[in-house]
């Protein structure tokens, strides 16, 4: 089995490149998974987490705000309108930022902001976890 | 001290205190070229990738998209988005940029078009203002280190005109004129079209000889249709975003050069005042000496 080449970009910047064993990412159809040899794929993707887990085993989770991605030959290019990895999420002010976009209330604007701040600290509380379970291993 | 020399002396004080902001904004201006240029190569990625998945689907999409529509052929209002600089002492960077615009306008015009102006930056504002010429939109305070939510703001307004019906105001053709950063000496106004788009449909060979192959047959989630609705705005806000990155690169570019010839030119005109204020001083004592022997003489002819 192969593996995928996987470069994860937004607008300005690049967040993530390397080989990966596995991608799963969040569609508007709903969740996909990508493994070696899938057929090329070219689709748009909801805000939502990233998942790619490496050759070595590691898994990186990056919250990804509206994009898309596209497959072919086992490259995956990942192209976010703005994205971030677990890492630099910073989980206090992610909880705050979702407090407050609770309390905006119910426009267009509101919902979208809501949803960003929710798929963020998904992210982030997932990657404390991970980093926990390092800890005690 | 004779008023010849202080005149001497406060002049060089003030082009010496001249010459430490030029000195300053000169190297100001170098370190920034960089992190402009480090910004233009980190958004080169996305660029690359977004061509690719636009020409993959607009070759997969047979219908007609309107952002694609290159055959309308009665066009009756061209969009112009100018992007200059918020601040002056930049040489040329600003007035060039407009030149060329000036002259897209006068092209479009004798196509018998209406030039509707966006502006970026307080100088093209200013230009038009004095002339008393309508603007449809302005943005400003950025210009030095655009960020992606500027792009957006002003792709999305492009793109809204574009929708509008052509009697509520709506354009037809949207162009953009930016300074592109061919290398730290060059930057050239530079114009294009942004609306219509028109994709490069390579044909299988060509793409082979490019190194590329032809596109694989992607499957489109949720459809070709939409996924390139999705894309093209994206594409715009792209295009906008890399002109406004390499309109600041070559910003600072020109601003160094100016501030570079600013700082030559007073460290001459320094050299020259010293050497008359050296003169002046001499000839000051000269004429002391000369008064103090003639006074000498007179006494010791009248003892």
């Amino acid at each position: 089995m192969g593996e995928l080449n996987v470069t994860l970009v937004a607008v300005d910047r690049k967040i993530w490149s390397g080989t990966a064993s596995r991608v799963i990412a969040r569609t508007l159809d709903g969740e996909i998974g990508i493994l070696p040899q899938h057929e090329p794929v070219l689709a748009l993707l909801d805000d939502s987490p990233v998942r790619i887990t490496t050759t070595s085993g590691d898994v990186i989770e990056a919250a990804v705000h509206g994009g898309f991605f596209a497959v072919d030959h086992d490259n995956v290019s990942i192209l976010a309108d703005s994205a971030e990895l677990g890492g630099e999420i910073d989980v206090v002010r992610a909880r705050e930022a979702l407090e407050r976009a609770k309390a905006a209330g119910d426009d267009d604007a509101a919902r979208a902001a809501q949803e960003r701040a929710e798929t963020r600290l998904k992210v982030a509380l997932n990657e404390q976890r991970h980093a926990g379970d390092a800890r005690h291993a | 001290m004779g008023s010849q020399l202080r005149v001497f002396r406060r002049r060089i004080k003030s082009v010496q205190a001249t010459k430490k902001i030029t000195k300053a904004m000169e190297l100001i201006a170098s370190s920034r070229i960089v992190k402009a240029q480090q910004r233009v190569d980190a958004a080169s990625p996305y660029t690359r990738e977004l061509i690719r998945a636009i020409s993959a689907a607009a070759s997969t999409h047979t219908g007609n998209h309107p952002l694609l529509d290159t055959n309308v052929v009665d066009r009756k209002r061209a969009a112009v988005l100018v992007i200059t600089s918020d601040r002056g002492l930049a040489g040329g960077y600003s007035s060039s940029a407009i030149k060329e615009a000036e002259q897209l306008s006068v092209l479009l015009s004798s196509q018998g078009l209406e030039i509707v102006p966006f502006l970026v930056g307080r100088k093209a504002v200013g230009y038009y203002k004095f002339r008393g010429r309508a603007i449809r939109a302005s943005w400003t305070g950025f210009t030095d280190q655009p960020q992606v939510e500027n792009a957006k703001e002003i792709a999305a307004s492009l793109i809204e005109a574009f929708h509008q019906p052509l009697n509520e105001g709506g354009v037809d053709e949207i162009h953009i004129v930016y300074t592109n950063f061919e290398s730290m000496v060059t930057q050239k106004p530079v114009v294009r079209r942004i609306l219509p788009l028109e994709v490069q449909e390579k044909t299988a060979a060509e793409a082979t000889a490019a190194g590329q192959g032809p596109f694989p047959l992607y499957s489109f989630e949720p459809s070709a249709k939409a996924v390139l609705d999705a894309l093209l705005p994206k594409y715009v806000e792209n295009l906008v975003y890399t002109s406004l990155l390499l309109s600041a690169a070559s910003e600072h570019a020109a601003r160094r050069r100016a501030m570079k010839a600013a700082t030559d030119n007073a460290e001459d005109l320094i050299k020259n005042l010293s050497r008359q204020a050296n003169q002046a001083r001499q000839a000051e004592i000269t004429q002391e000496i000369s008064e103090i022997v003639g006074g000498a003489d007179a006494l010791s002819a009248s003892a």
